[in-house]
């Protein structure tokens, strides 16, 4: 490879603005009606159906396609929504291929699973976009719970704790609710401030307060939480990323990818976005992937991701590496990086493999080597997480938490969803006084 | 291949499929462009008397059933005969029949119950070089209120009767095409034979409503917001039709009446299933009107292929599988079978467990050793088939024969549980 002539070579609007938008398209277009009613008519309507038992939320699968089929549409989407009130979102962002429909039986008969993604998100959209409230709330227990994080984990307790008749108080962080729905997810997979519309859906139900930029530990603290409230609940996720702890980490262009897709995700024209002419992502995850494509998408000329270990111990599914693998990303195996280069600004990354050490230019290169919980030494921790039990309880009293933050945490939205819901039933159960079991 | 040359009632045709008096056989254009795509033969759509043409209704005359992938499983109309004037339709049929000679053209009719109305219009018809007459007693909408179709055809005297003038009238083959709104075929089929007809085609279509309007609350479809039942065909009617032909194949009085069989037709293993079960030919519509004429290319290269792997002539399939229908008293209560799983085919779908779970004996597991899988329990199996029918996965489940050859037979005649059985 021969050095570029210039660098860094970093700037914003590499393609026009009507390419970049063209890039950052929906990634699985919406099926119609005549498609999703085919796509129905392939499930087999399974008894004990393995794709329910691989939902992490436990969507009865073949009865919400049943309704799909006879066009009981708001039927099927209440099925979704009633044990996954991020279900719009998770038929978009979910890795399904290694969920639902890897467990489908068609796979056994024809090697195509029924698209239940996109089954579910035919289901899901008309009753997020039209806001039809399919729930109602209990009567009010006078309770108040404490929710700290506005991501999937947080309101999805949220959303559980105000149908079963309790007042919640969300306290998130950022701007806007929605967590890394709103801040993380790649932006061809919720494109049309999806995130946005689907938090107004769940906080259409009522009883609950969200209060933005306010962050635990600085603008508030633990035990005052627990002091004002019946029970807290945190889903705060990871929010320091990892560092590589290696030379040249802090030289100018070189970035958390985590910072980088928030930006993104967020910049009205991604086009202003300013990408390297050359790309070196380090990480071998979903955020990896995620970074590595958006670059394609935003103008990058060569992508290059690097992991430190094989294919196999990839935590990004076969789909996402074959996706960056079709968007011109160079994906390059068993090679930990040994330093960085550069003066100021970053120009190459030296790695290690098997054949010797070898150098990627670089006029940018993105962080995506996984994050950690931010300082806290209080609850019991296992592996840089909080150790919940089974109703997502922690080791302080009154205290549950749940999603990435927690031991069991897959750093999927639809898991953080299931641990907020199973999180707010038991502080129901516990509220109320009921006996264990 | 097969040679698939019919000749029924000495009426020949290239291959045993004719089309069926309906509207794809209305006109000459339509008739032209089957026998272009290769059918053996047509009945042209029922002929009235001279007059005031039929007048029809201008909304909706078709409804479907259909399937999640809109494949058409179920039709009805309310169509009535042709509307077009008789000299024109007798004019076109001359002609069809003098450009298709090798062809198969027989002309339905239907007429009032007076004779001198069958003694005028038939030789009339005859004239224009058809090959034979088929007498619609069947058509069960519009035409039944006017005391013709099915209003003949459901009652055994008429059917007679008519036959009689129309035999009086031609010294051509008459096929008496019966309806299926009747609670037994062999009475009517046996008052065509009575009156002297020289076959029977069935089935015309069944008294049908196909459903309801869910925004109006009507019934759909609807002419101004009213509806009437229309006839139902295509695939969902042919066990109906299969049973009907078998009925008149195994009864002594009728077995000798050679039968036209129709009755939801769709592909070549339909054909087998109607001449296997008695009929001589077959006769087609709704398939060609959901499909269009091309569909002739499989049932006749289906059936000619099918023939030939069994090595057997056409006419050695018509009414084959006669012999294997009979009463349910004379089924072996001795004989056993039970189903059988192929655990290398099963894709772990669980239907069979929980339908038999549910509806039936439980008979079928769904863990084994802490593993989803799913065995027949013998000791619970009846062998009902209701497992065989669910499974998604054709060849999965079987059945498997437990009784031995060489057991007694013993059926409900002679059962001891019978208070009435026959006693050596």
């Amino acid at each position: 490879m021969t050095r570029p002539a210039e660098q860094p070579d970093v700037r914003p609007s590499r393609l026009s603005r009507d390419e970049i938008e063209a890039n950052f398209q929906d990634l699985h277009p919406p099926l119609g009606r005549s498609e999703a009613l085919i796509e129905a008519d392939r499930c087999y309507f399974c008894f004990d159906a393995p794709c329910t038992a691989a939902c992490p939320t436990g969507i009865d699968i073949p009865v919400f396609i049943q309704k799909i089929r006879s066009d009981n549409v708001r039927g099927s989407g209440k099925t979704i929504l009633g044990e996954n009130i991020m279900g719009g979102m998770c038929a978009r962002v979910c890795p399904t291929e290694v969920l639902c429909e890897e467990a489908c039986v068609r796979n056994t008969h024809e090697e195509k699973p029924v698209e239940i993604g996109l089954l579910q998100r035919y289901a899901t959209d008309p009753i997020i976009d039209s806001g039809v409230q399919l729930f109602a709330r209990a009567a009010p227990s006078g309770k108040t719970v404490a929710v700290v994080g506005g991501g999937p984990a947080g309101l999805s307790c949220a959303h559980r704790l105000a149908v079963l008749g309790h007042n919640v108080v969300v306290f998130n962080r950022d701007e806007k609710p929605g967590g890394l729905n709103e801040y993380g997810i790649a932006a061809y997979k919720t494109v049309d401030d999806f995130a946005q519309t689907e938090v107004e859906y769940i906080l259409s139900i009522g009883g609950i307060d969200v209060r933005n930029n306010v962050a635990l530990g600085e603008d508030v603290q633990l035990r005052e939480l627990i002091d004002a409230h019946d029970a807290v609940f945190l889903g705060i996720g990871l929010s320091r990323a990892n560092d590589l702890g290696i030379e040249g980490e802090s030289l100018d262009g070189v970035v958390n990818a985590v910072d980088y897709i928030a930006e993104l995700r967020q910049a009205e024209d991604k086009s202003t976005m300013p990408i390297g002419r050359t790309v070196v992502v380090i990480g071998g995850g979903m955020t990896a992937i995620d970074i590595a494509v958006q670059s394609r998408h935003l103008g990058a000329e060569q992508v290059h991701m690097v992991y430190r270990r094989g294919p196999d111990e990839m935590s990004a599914s076969a789909f996402e590496q074959a996706l960056a693998q079709t968007t011109g990303v160079a994906i390059h195996h068993r090679a930990p990086p040994n330093r960085i280069l550069g003066d100021e600004h970053v120009t190459g990354v030296e790695f290690t493999s098997d054949g010797g050490r070898f150098v990627l230019f670089a006029d940018m290169v993105f962080k995506a080597i996984g994050q950690q919980i931010g300082g806290f030494s209080e609850f019991a921790m296992q592996d840089g997480r909080i150790v919940v039990d089974a109703g997502h309880g922690t080791s302080i009293d009154k205290v549950w938490a749940g999603g990435d933050c927690v031991v069991g945490g897959s750093d999927l939205t639809v898991t953080a969803v299931q641990h907020g819901k199973l999180a707010a039933i038991d502080i129901d159960r516990t509220l109320r006084g009921a006996p264990d079991g | 291949m097969a040679d698939l040359r019919t000749s029924f009632l000495g009426i020949e045709s290239p291959n045993p499929f004719w089309l069926a008096s309906a509207p794809p056989t209305d006109k000459a254009y339509n008739v032209n462009r089957a026998f272009e795509a290769g059918w053996g033969g047509a009945v042209w759509k029922t002929l009235g008397e001279s007059g005031p043409p039929i007048v029809n209704v201008s909304g909706p005359r078709y409804g479907a059933l259909h399937s999640n992938e809109r494949r058409v499983i179920g039709f009805n109309n309310i169509e009535l005969i042709t509307d077009r004037p008789l000299e024109t339709n007798l004019e076109e049929i001359r002609q069809v029949k003098r450009d298709w000679p090798d062809r198969a053209l027989v002309a339905s009719v239907m007429l009032p119950m007076n004779e001198a109305a069958w003694s005028k219009y038939l030789p009339m018809i005859e004239d224009t070089g058809c090959d034979g007459f088929e007498l619609n007693f069947g058509c069960p909408h519009g035409m039944s209120e006017r005391g013709m179709g099915a209003a003949v055809g459901q009652v055994p005297e008429y059917i007679q009767m008519a036959t009689e003038w129309a035999k009086q009238a031609t010294s051509l083959p008459v096929i008496v095409k019966l309806t299926p709104n009747v609670t037994n075929i062999v009475p009517p089929a046996k008052a065509a034979l009575d009156g002297g007809a020289d076959a029977v085609s069935l089935i015309n279509t069944i008294n049908s409503i196909m459903r309801v309007d869910y925004d109006s609350l009507t019934m759909y479809p609807t002419t101004d917001g009213m509806g009437t039942h229309g006839g139902y065909c295509g695939e969902a009617v042919k066990p109906i039709a299969l049973n009907m032909v078998a009925e008149i194949a195994r009864n002594a009085d009728t077995a000798k009446l050679p039968v036209s069989g129709i009755g939801g037709i769709t592909d070549w293993r339909d054909a087998v299933d109607f001449l296997a079960l008695g009929a001589s030919n077959v006769q087609i519509c709704t398939a060609a009107m959901v499909y269009g004429f091309r569909i002739i290319d499989d049932l006749v290269d289906g059936l000619g292929t099918f023939l030939d792997d069994k090595g057997m002539t056409l006419a050695e399939l018509v009414g084959k599988a006669v012999p294997s229908v009979t009463d349910w008293q004379y089924l072996n209560l001795n004989y056993v079978e039970k189903a059988v799983i192929d655990q290398d085919l099963c894709i772990e779908c669980g239907r069979c467990h929980v339908v038999c779970e549910d509806t039936s004996h439980q008979a079928i597991t769904s863990m084994v050793d802490g593993k989803r899988r799913f065995e027949v329990i013998d000791d619970a199996c009846v062998g009902c088939n209701l497992c065989v029918s669910v499974c998604p996965v054709d060849g999965c489940i079987t059945m498997r024969q437990v009784s031995d050859d060489d057991a007694d037979k013993l059926n409900w005649t002679q059962h001891p549980n019978n208070p009435m059985r026959t006693t050596d």
